[in-house]
């Protein structure tokens, strides 16, 4: 934000300094005195000159936003055709909108936006708290060493990849894990979680609670310190509770940061961990474990149905785009930052 | 803060108590698994904690040669080259977009940040590998993914806040603008870069789909073995099969292990500086 407004100033002094056209000589002098040690009218020519090694340290990250986020873009023209791999898609002939008619009629589709839709709800309603109350009870903790190693602990999942993270679950879930040894020694028949289709939203969501919780936490925690500690104080003395300076102070001190965090992952709902879903998929069979993302994946890239996997691609992208751009407005509605307006 | 009642603290101890033991408990018995024989496995039904007679067997048949040795070799090859042409490329980027009156900047900038927003789509990102001929190729590992916008950002704005007047100062003495980034800048980051690059090393250790989506199989890093062999349980053709009698949850367990090493060696060096790492680009971004 700072150089922002900063820039701004800038152009401000440069337009300022073009030269009245009736001057008396003296005070022209005095003027090309003031304003030499900065000699700040360039032309464009000149300024690329003078950045010219910013620019060209700039230049392979440029290419690569534009190769990689903004020319694949058009490739979504496919989603409109009857792509072939071997035609390209400049010699596929047009669908028109042949491909949503088809994915929209297919029960497969609305079988995967409904899994979608259930697994990010249910993380919203399920995840989305756990890192607030780990947070409240580090930021409890009195001795600065248990509360250091207890977040090393807790924030050492967060760097374990996918395959890692359902590799252990396996390990202690799967077939031959604890749980259902446990559940057999107190008799009850052997389940296994990871092959249950029910139980597949709440597995994710569990597995996604245990990975990241505790990175969660960072950013309330950043919000718990922002609190003054005066109000505590200030609280204690006029005989306040430690229930009521929780309800009264901590809680209302992080609700901005709580409201801006949860609109800004309902305009993700139509988003879930692509990675951890694909290596579960068929554990479940796609009736449970189909999520858009898979969906694409799957009817795209390993069956080769080009137009309408794209189709679906298109469809997730443009709403996703429009719901996270949604959330944002909210936020702003709010009084709060979101993430377009920063940074700049 | 005064005393909180004892109810309260014994609650407290008890949570953090649950908590550490659920996330330290996995590694434990993965752990375990991995240096235990047969018997140990079928005793324990499942909850290997300590390995009664330990034995490296697992490992011994991992490192003989064969799959699991050379796709651990190409994942450390991938990972620290591809972290370093991400380090390089997201510094230089940033260093550019921290001049605040960069001619272009403000578009420039637009350009990256604007790409934390949406994303072109599983099937147009292969179809552009594909047209670039990057298909079957490590570069397609690496390309594809080589600036996070987000690391971008937290570095841009590390650069900006160094303090204005050593640049002029140098400036003054005639240095150039790559000069100050050498001699200037980049001594003065090594914490943030520390950071940066903790998250580009991690995220291609880490990484499969992109390997699975581009690479055949002779060409798959560890990642995408792990997947293959542990949880899709394909046997694992290794140089000694047979000889040494490693039970097959062992052998699995073991390649968890040696996904697992790499990460928990870095992470207590690095750890030290990555909550303030992201709260700059929490803030920031």
């Amino acid at each position: 934000m700072s150089s922002y407004s900063q820039s701004v100033a800038d152009d401000g002094t440069r337009s300022e300094t073009t030269r009245p056209a009736v001057e008396d000589r003296a005070s022209r002098r005095a003027r090309e005195h003031a304003a030499r040690p900065t000699v700040r009218k360039k032309t464009l020519w000149q300024r690329i000159k003078r950045d010219k090694v910013m620019l060209l340290l700039i230049a392979p990250g440029f290419v690569y936003f534009v190769l990689f986020h903004y020319l694949p873009l058009p490739g979504n023209i496919i989603a409109f055709e009857n792509y072939q791999p071997y035609l390209g898609f400049i010699n596929s002939s047009w669908a028109g909108l042949d491909n949503f008619v088809s994915i929209f009629a297919d029960a497969t589709f609305w079988q995967a936006l409904r899994n979608t839709l259930v697994i990010t709800s249910l993380q919203l309603v399920l995840f989305f708290p756990v890192p607030i109350m780990l947070a409240l009870l580090l930021n409890n903790i009195v001795s600065g060493k248990v509360r250091k190693f207890v977040q090393s602990v807790v924030y050492l999942p967060h760097f374990l990849g996918w395959v890692i993270v359902v590799s252990i679950f396996s390990q202690v879930l799967g077939a031959s894990g604890v749980v259902p040894n446990l559940l057999h020694m107190l008799g009850l028949p052997q389940w296994d979680a990871m092959t249950t289709p029910w139980f597949f939203p709440i597995l994710v969501t569990i597995q996604e609670i245990w990975k990241d919780t505790g990175w969660g936490t960072i950013i309330f925690l950043a919000a718990l310190m922002n609190i003054d500690q005066e109000l505590y104080e200030a609280a204690a003395v006029d005989g306040a509770g430690p229930w009521s300076r929780l309800w009264k102070i901590t809680i209302p001190g992080i609700m901005p940061v709580i409201i801006l965090l949860f609109i800004l992952n309902l305009g993700s709902i139509l988003s879930v961990g692509f990675e951890q879903i694909v290596l579960q998929r068929n554990n479940v069979g796609p009736g449970a474990g189909e999520v858009l993302d898979t969906w694409v994946y799957f009817h795209g890239i390993q069956d080769g149905q080009w137009g309408p996997a794209a189709a679906v691609g298109l469809v997730k992208g443009v709403v996703g785009l429009a719901l996270v751009l949604g959330a944002n407005k909210v936020a702003h509605w709010f009084g709060q930052e979101g993430v377009y307006s920063s940074g700049k | 803060m005064e005393k909180p009642s004892a109810v309260g603290r014994v609650g407290k101890v008890v949570a953090i108590v649950v908590i550490a033991v659920l996330t330290i408990y996995p590694f434990l018995t993965v752990i375990s698994t991995s240096l235990s024989d047969s018997t140990d496995i079928a005793n324990a039904n499942g909850l290997v904690l300590f390995p009664l007679h330990p034995t490296l067997a697992a490992y011994q048949t991992i490192f003989a040669g064969g799959v699991v040795t050379a796709a651990l070799l190409r994942s450390i090859v991938i990972t620290v080259v591809g972290t370093i042409l991400s380090l390089a490329a997201t510094v230089g980027m940033a260093y550019g977009l921290s001049r605040r009156d960069l001619v272009f900047g403000k578009f420039i900038l637009l350009v990256a940040l604007f790409t934390m927003l949406f994303s072109p789509g599983i099937i147009p990102s292969f179809l552009m590998v594909k047209q670039l001929g990057l298909l079957d190729s490590y570069a397609s590992l690496i390309l594809p993914v080589l600036i996070s916008a987000f690391n971008l950002v937290v570095v841009r704005s590390f650069f900006m806040n160094l303090p204005q007047e050593l640049f002029e100062a140098a400036r003054i003495d005639g240095a150039g603008d790559f000069r100050i980034l050498s001699t200037i800048v980049l001594p003065l980051s090594k914490g943030v870069l520390a950071v940066v690059g903790l998250f580009y090393a991690v995220a291609y250790w880490n990484a499969f789909f992109n390997a699975m989506l581009y690479l055949d199989s002779d060409k798959w890093p560890l990642a995408m073995i792990l997947r293959q062999y542990v949880l899709l349980g394909s046997p694992l053709n290794t140089a000694t099969a047979g000889e040494i009698s490693a039970p097959s949850q062992a052998i699995q367990m073991a390649v968890v292990v040696i996904s697992l090493v790499p990460i928990l060696l870095v992470y207590p060096f690095l750890q030290k500086y990555f909550t303030k790492g992201v709260l700059t680009g929490a803030v920031k971004g």
